[in-house]
């Protein structure tokens, strides 16, 4: 009987863990996404310690959100102290449009990454952009959530 | 004597032309779907055992008229327009009904129109005649001969094809045509992309560039000599026009930026594509001969896939100037802008029908991809086909196909995905598959290469 109660006990704690993985697991996709703008860390690099290397948008939109324009900040502070620094912004669209409409929308959402990076003091001189549309998704699935990876704009040290 | 000539020219003219001008012949409509294709025997072309042997030698191929008669069977059969007839079941040999077909034995297997032809070796030449017979009338409807040199063998084939097609529709064919695509390997996210043509039915399938760089959207200028296309050379995303002949490549015009959709305006004379500079992308000219560089549209917004018409007056283009993308067509000058697209979704791609009458383009609503066609003031829009993800339509040169491409879904593995080059008559009828060696896409159709 005592034993049987353990093993009861037991067997609940189990349960326990599977109901609250599948919870965590739900709230790591859920939290990823605010809108349909990406906000997980997964496929982000840095520049250095602090400062990611990329901001992301929503579905055909070049608009910058308030976490783009953080990110952006500190790109634009790690600019100022490494004033050697050239950087190329890299624009990138999701799979689902045409392909010579996302070449043009990768390289606006660049252009709005360098419009902010220059509004905070960085030269245009140091900057230069390039767009490759759908060519080169960071993840290859075709869902939401890889497709809200791939839009983005990823600054790349040129030097 | 003079008269005499005369007298002979004008009974040959009459003689010529009568067969040809007959009522009642066999007629296929190709305006509709093609849920009846016309039965037709094409029995191979006859050829003597000594010209069989030295094409044997010369082209690798044991019966060069059996090979040149699949070509035409294949070409028939993938136009859906017409049903070849098993040729177990022809009752008379090739060279008899070259000669005068029993046209019962051919109407007992419900042929109703035949093709009979003869192929030989002659002074290094491959040297075809060829007849098209009504098998109910009882007459010959066409007959032609021609002589190339022997490598031309394939283009033979579809040359007759495009002649019976010609014939039996009252439109020009699409057989003697190339394609040119961008082949496609590797991993999504690191793929390799080549530029490669091939004849339309897939055959002679060429790489052109190595896949160094990235290397997008090839289009055929009106002889189909040169392409125009978007290379990543030296991680530059620029046009460059190529010379398929010779090889040799240049960058198009002195942009600082990103140039991109580059397509031929209809004499061959300018490239029309966009420049992409500071977030804003506009349509630009250039001119190949003086190198005039003109800007055509003017707009804060995403000008892009510009597409001329076939008289060069008008230019159908993508913007989302409306919020999203749409339709539209403007002067070729940049003047009178007008939106055509206003169905639900949102339009891409459009390009102008060879024909004049319609535009082709690829629509996304509800997150299904359509390839569909609408006419010039954006009217009658038909869609063709729905699938997860398709885009970029090009013409046939008589337009009446529409060739794209087509990706499938990556699943949660990984796996799954695909790029393959796909066709569809402008009924909607008639979706078939092109084979090529790799993944495809970005297809481009040549103009007839004979005319």
């Amino acid at each position: 009987m005592k034993l049987n109660k353990n093993l009861k006990n037991v067997l609940l704690v189990v349960l326990a863990c599977f109901t609250l993985s599948a919870c965590a697991t739900n709230k790591v996709s859920t939290s990823q996404l605010q809108g349909d703008v990406y906000t997980g860390k997964d496929t982000v690099e840095y520049l250095a310690s602090g400062v990611p290397d990329r901001v992301f948008f929503a579905t055909n939109e070049s608009v910058l959100t308030t976490a783009s324009r953080e990110t952006l900040r500190k790109q634009a502070a790690w600019l100022r102290k490494n004033s050697d620094v050239t950087i190329v912004l890299e624009g990138h669209a999701d799979e689902r449009g045409t392909r010579e409409y996302n070449l043009a929308l990768g390289e606006r959402r660049a252009n709005a990454a360098k419009d902010y990076l220059m509004t905070y003091g960085i030269s245009s001189d140091r900057i230069s952009v390039l767009s490759y549309g759908k060519e080169r998704p960071v993840d290859s699935g075709s869902n939401p959530l890889a497709w809200s990876k791939n839009r983005r704009s990823v600054t790349v040290k040129a030097n | 004597m003079n008269n005499y000539i005369n007298k002979f020219f004008i009974t040959f003219l009459i003689i010529s032309l009568i067969p040809t001008k007959s009522f009642g012949l066999i007629e296929v409509d190709i305006t509709r779907g093609n849920l009846n294709p016309l039965p037709l025997a094409v029995s191979p072309l006859s050829i003597e055992e000594k010209s069989r042997k030295s094409f044997q030698e010369l082209i690798k191929k044991e019966n060069i008229g059996i090979e040149i008669s699949s070509i035409v069977e294949n070409n028939l059969r993938t136009s859906g327009l017409f049903n070849p007839l098993n040729k177990d079941a022809f009752l008379q040999s090739p060279d008899i009904a070259n000669l005068k077909p029993r046209f019962e034995d051919w109407n007992l297997i419900k042929a109703q129109a035949l093709i009979t032809g003869k192929v030989s070796y002659t002074d290094e030449k491959l040297r075809v005649e060829f007849r098209l017979w009504d098998v109910l009338a009882g007459k010959e409807m066409m007959a032609l001969a021609f002589t190339t040199v022997p490598n031309n063998w394939r283009r033979v084939g579809h040359i007759i094809s495009d002649k019976v097609y010609e014939r039996l529709t009252g439109e020009k064919g699409y057989f003697d045509t190339r394609i040119i695509y961008v082949a496609e390997e590797g991993p999504k996210t690191k793929r390799i992309k080549k530029l490669a043509i091939m004849d339309q039915d897939g055959a002679n399938n060429k790489f052109l560039t190595l896949g160094n760089e990235l290397v997008l959207t090839p289009r055929f200028n009106p002889t189909s000599q040169m392409v125009t296309y978007l290379s990543y050379f030296r991680n530059l995303p620029r046009v460059y026009l190529l010379d398929i002949e010779t090889g040799t490549q240049e960058v198009v015009g002195d942009f600082p930026g990103m140039t991109f959709a580059p397509r031929f305006s209809p004499n061959g004379k300018k490239i029309i594509m966009s420049f992409a500079k500071d977030g804003n992308s506009e349509i630009y000219t250039m001119d190949l001969e003086n190198r005039i560089v003109e800007k055509i549209t003017n707009h804060p917004s995403i000008d892009t896939s510009p597409s001329y018409s076939p008289d060069g007056k008008y230019i159908c283009f993508n913007s989302d100037r409306s919020g999203y993308q749409q339709i539209y067509v403007m002067k070729s000058d940049g003047s009178n802008v007008k939106r055509i697209s206003f169905g639900k979704g949102i339009y891409g791609t459009p390009v102008w029908s060879p024909r004049g009458d319609l535009i082709a383009f690829t629509k996304l609503h509800k997150g299904k991809f359509y390839i569909g066609v609408m006419r010039t003031d954006g009217s009658g829009e038909r869609l063709l086909t729905e699938n997860f993800y398709q885009e970029a339509p090009s013409w046939s040169p008589n337009g009446r196909v529409l060739v794209f491409y087509r990706e499938t879904k990556t699943d949660s593995k990984g796996k799954g995905f695909s790029a393959k080059l796909w066709s569809i008559d402008l009924t909607g009828y008639n979706e078939r598959r092109l084979k090529t060696p790799t993944d495809g896409s970005d297809p481009s159709w040549s103009s007839l290469l004979s005319k």
